[in-house]
């Protein structure tokens, strides 16, 4: 995204209602992260001091300062995915992918695989309840998930088994 | 196209029918979120397919969710003169013969979960589809329906939410053109009251105060109108499928509630992990507009309103009105103590007054308006009327949505409409109210749910989330599994909540390890009681519930894993 651009996305919030979060919305979506450079012309074009948008970018989950991998899988860590397991899906997954076991559990940050192919987070809730373990893989929601379903799901989006 | 007589809102009502029940058959796929993602989307596609391939005469359209999410996916179809009939658990495959039935007037019986011979639309309108199919079950005599009424989820499943359209067709803002030319804003506020409705958003406030205290405060039409659509407890996603299924009745009740109000702005919040409610909703918006039922002069009435959406960006905290309103503003959502309330002068957003109410609240508003305060207050219980939606989900065999009236007991939503534990096994606890609600164990299941009966248990409301827990539950997991919850949603500015909560959080970890000896208990109980004495919001407040009630009613699963 260029300066251009950000102005076009600026300019479509005319109203003060719900307008920096919108922005910073959209920013997280079209980029996957918040840039550092984008928010620092944030800054300077809104005239609103780049702590203070520091602190909103950390304060909500949905942004992430992180650049991140080639697909983002969520995996929901809501009530009714715990009582379905989803804590034994998150382990399977950060298995097959070879992160560091537990390191997705906290939420606060997202991991990426080192080939840069998958990052992992955890959402609380897709409102998909009734379809748990839920998660998702660039945006496209999974029910029914299991340890053992996964691999099948992975290798939708390029993963591969290794051999070792 | 704006509307500004009754007789151009019966033509369009008129239209809208012709598409609800068109001259040729129609085939209708439910694509709410859930449907969509356990192959409703394929489903629709296939659909398409089948009906090009045999080039038949047949309308295929997207509609919402009738709540039985274990059946997904959800297609129903409407023939000329015969019932509407439910067929459940359709997949691709089915699409060829689900298209050559039809063709024949026929549908496969052995894929039809119920057939519908006529359907209150609540606000008015009692569609009648017509006879035949008699072997397949009526509506009413399928086990997850026969304990539900059907007030807010009146059209979901049976409408094309992204077609105002069919909106029309069942009546649908004939409620808003009686308030705006019939009725004093005063006369409005009084029904509202009578009716009895307490807001859906977990404490309970009675909406009609809510909304005089409102209009009697300073400031003319410049206040704001609220819907929270924050929906943060996990578990509960009855104001997703609401908003996604009809979002029209959302902003027909934002319209009543604005005239009687007196206030020209509104701002719906949604949580930005609803996507296609945002979508929904912002179509549906652009659609009002168009018939000059948001905006300008409102059904030719001088009256003006429009909505804004407004996302979330991740913080269950800020589903609290304070947070809420900060969040909107573009600031951190942390609350802060009320007063002042968002009603007072300087209260509320950019510190003028603002009524927030929860999505369900605003969706009873045009039942209540169309058929009398008194219609409504014949439903539920004393003090507390109408109907809820629960999000019936964990462990239980039929998970979906079961829409009751309030004071139904637990054992009904559980057993009858659940059917109880999943697999065959044994139910031992709900948890309602998600992180700030309680566990309540099988021996009191007949509580009724209502907002006193629920405190008195040590659980709440909250937005309706009921999530249930088999003889495998670890009632230790799970205090443990709320209180990290609430330890990352904590916003950290008071000192109870942001160290208490983690204090908590090491000790049950601490009994999860078989370290802990029963003085632990003791302090956790301690600790607990003291964070919800003292914290600031309604988060530290009742995060500590989920402990409490499984201590209270779990004990021996606590003592079990400690030592003396
Ligand atoms: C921590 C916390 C989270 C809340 N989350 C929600 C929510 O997601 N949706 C909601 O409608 N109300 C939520 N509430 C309640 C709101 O503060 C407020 O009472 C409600 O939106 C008012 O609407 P009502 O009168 O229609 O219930 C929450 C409250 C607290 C303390
Ligand atoms: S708890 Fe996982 S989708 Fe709701």
């Amino acid at each position: 995204m260029d300066s251009h651009v950000l102005d076009t996305l600026i300019a479509r919030y005319e109203a003060e209602e719900g307008r920096l979060l919108g922005i910073l919305s959209e920013i997280q979506e079209q980029e996957g992260y918040i840039p550092h450079d984008l928010l620092l012309m944030l800054s300077e074009k809104l005239g609103i001091r780049l702590s203070r948008l520091y602190s909103l970018v950390t304060f909500y989950s949905f942004f992430s300062l992180q650049p991140i991998g080639e697909h983002v899988i969520t995996v929901c860590m809501g009530t009714a995915c715990h009582v379905k397991g989803a804590e034994a899906v998150l382990a399977a997954l950060e298995q097959h992918l070879g992160i560091e076991a537990g390191a997705t559990q906290d939420g606060k940050f997202s991991v990426t695989t080192k080939d840069n192919q998958f990052t992992v987070t955890i959402a609380r809730c897709f409102g998909a309840c009734s379809i748990a373990p839920v998660l998702s893989v660039d945006g496209n929601l999974f029910g029914y998930a299991t340890p053992e379903n996964l691999p099948a799901i992975l290798a939708g989006y390029g993963w591969r088994e290794h051999a070792d | 196209m704006r509307i500004e007589s009754e007789a151009g809102l019966r033509t369009l009502q008129a239209a809208g029918i012709q598409k609800l029940k068109p001259k040729q058959p129609r085939i209708a796929v439910g694509l709410a979120t859930c449907g969509a993602a356990v192959g409703g989307r394929k489903v629709y596609e296939s659909l398409r397919e089948a009906i090009d391939r045999a080039g038949a005469d047949i309308d295929l359209v997207t509609v919402g969710c009738i709540g039985y999410c274990r059946e997904e996916p959800l297609v129903n179809i409407t023939i000329p003169q015969k019932p509407l009939v439910i067929l459940h658990r359709v997949s691709e495959a089915d699409a060829d013969e689900i298209v050559h039935s039809v063709m024949d007037d026929q549908v496969p019986e052995d894929k039809a979960l119920c057939r519908v011979p006529s359907w209150d639309h609540v606000t008015g309108v009692v569609m009648q589809y017509g006879k035949g199919f008699a072997n397949i079950p009526l509506y009413e005599d399928v086990p997850f329906f026969a304990p539900q009424r059907k007030v807010i989820l009146r059209n979901a499943g049976f409408i094309n939410p992204e077609e105002i359209s069919e909106y029309f067709a069942i009546g649908g803002y004939a409620a808003a053109w009686k308030a705006l030319h019939g009725m004093q804003p005063e006369a409005i506020i009084a029904e509202v009251e009578k009716s009895g409705l307490r807001g859906r958003g977990g404490a309970g406030f009675p909406t009609g105060l809510k909304w005089r205290i409102t209009r009697d405060a300073p400031g003319g039409t410049d206040k704001y109108l609220i819907c929270n659509g924050d929906e943060g407890d996990p578990g509960a996603y009855m104001n997703r499928n609401e908003m996604e299924s009809d979002p029209h009745m959302l902003i027909e009740g934002m319209i009543i509630g604005a005239y009687a109000m007196g206030l020209k702005n509104g701002l719906i919040y949604i949580r930005s992990e609803y996507p296609l409610a945002i979508e929904r909703l912002g179509t549906a918006i652009r659609q009002a507009r168009e018939y000059g039922l948001l905006g300008d002069n409102i059904m030719g009435t001088g009256f003006s309103f429009d909505i804004r959406i407004t996302r979330g960006a991740g913080a269950f905290v800020c589903g609290e009105s304070t947070a809420l309103v900060a969040s909107i503003e573009g600031r951190t959502g942390r609350p802060h103590p009320r007063p002042p309330r968002l009603t007072d002068p300087e209260g509320g957003l950019f510190k003028k007054p603002s009524d927030l109410n929860n999505v369900e609240t605003w969706c009873n508003v045009p039942a209540i308006v169309a058929n009398g305060s008194g219609w409504y207050a014949a439903l539920g219980a004393a003090n507390n009327t109408g109907t809820k939606v629960f999000s019936l989900v964990g462990k239980v065999d039929r998970v979906g949505l079961v829409e009751v009236p309030l004071g139904t007991t637990i054992t009904t939503i559980v057993f009858d409409a659940g059917n109880g534990g999943a697999n065959g096994k044994k139910v031992k606890a709900v948890q309602t109210g998600g992180p700030s609600g309680g566990c309540i164990p099988l021996r009191l299941f007949d509580t009724p749910v209502d907002f006193e009966s629920l405190n008195r248990a040590g659980t709440i409301m909250g937005s309706g989330g009921i999530v249930v827990m088999d003889e495998d539950t670890d009632m230790v997991d799970i205090a443990r599994y709320f209180t990290g919850f609430a330890t990352g949603e904590s916003c950290g500015k008071c000192v109870p909540c942001r160290e208490g909560l983690k204090h908590t959080l090491l000790l049950i970890n601490r009994i999860q390890a078989g370290k802990a000896t029963g003085k632990d208990l003791a302090i956790l109980q301690e600790v607990c009681e003291t964070i919800a004495a003292t914290s600031l919001c309604g988060l530290g407040q009742t995060a500590p519930n989920p402990v409490l009630t499984t201590l209270s009613y779990f004990r021996e699963e606590y003592e079990a894993k400690v030592r003396p």
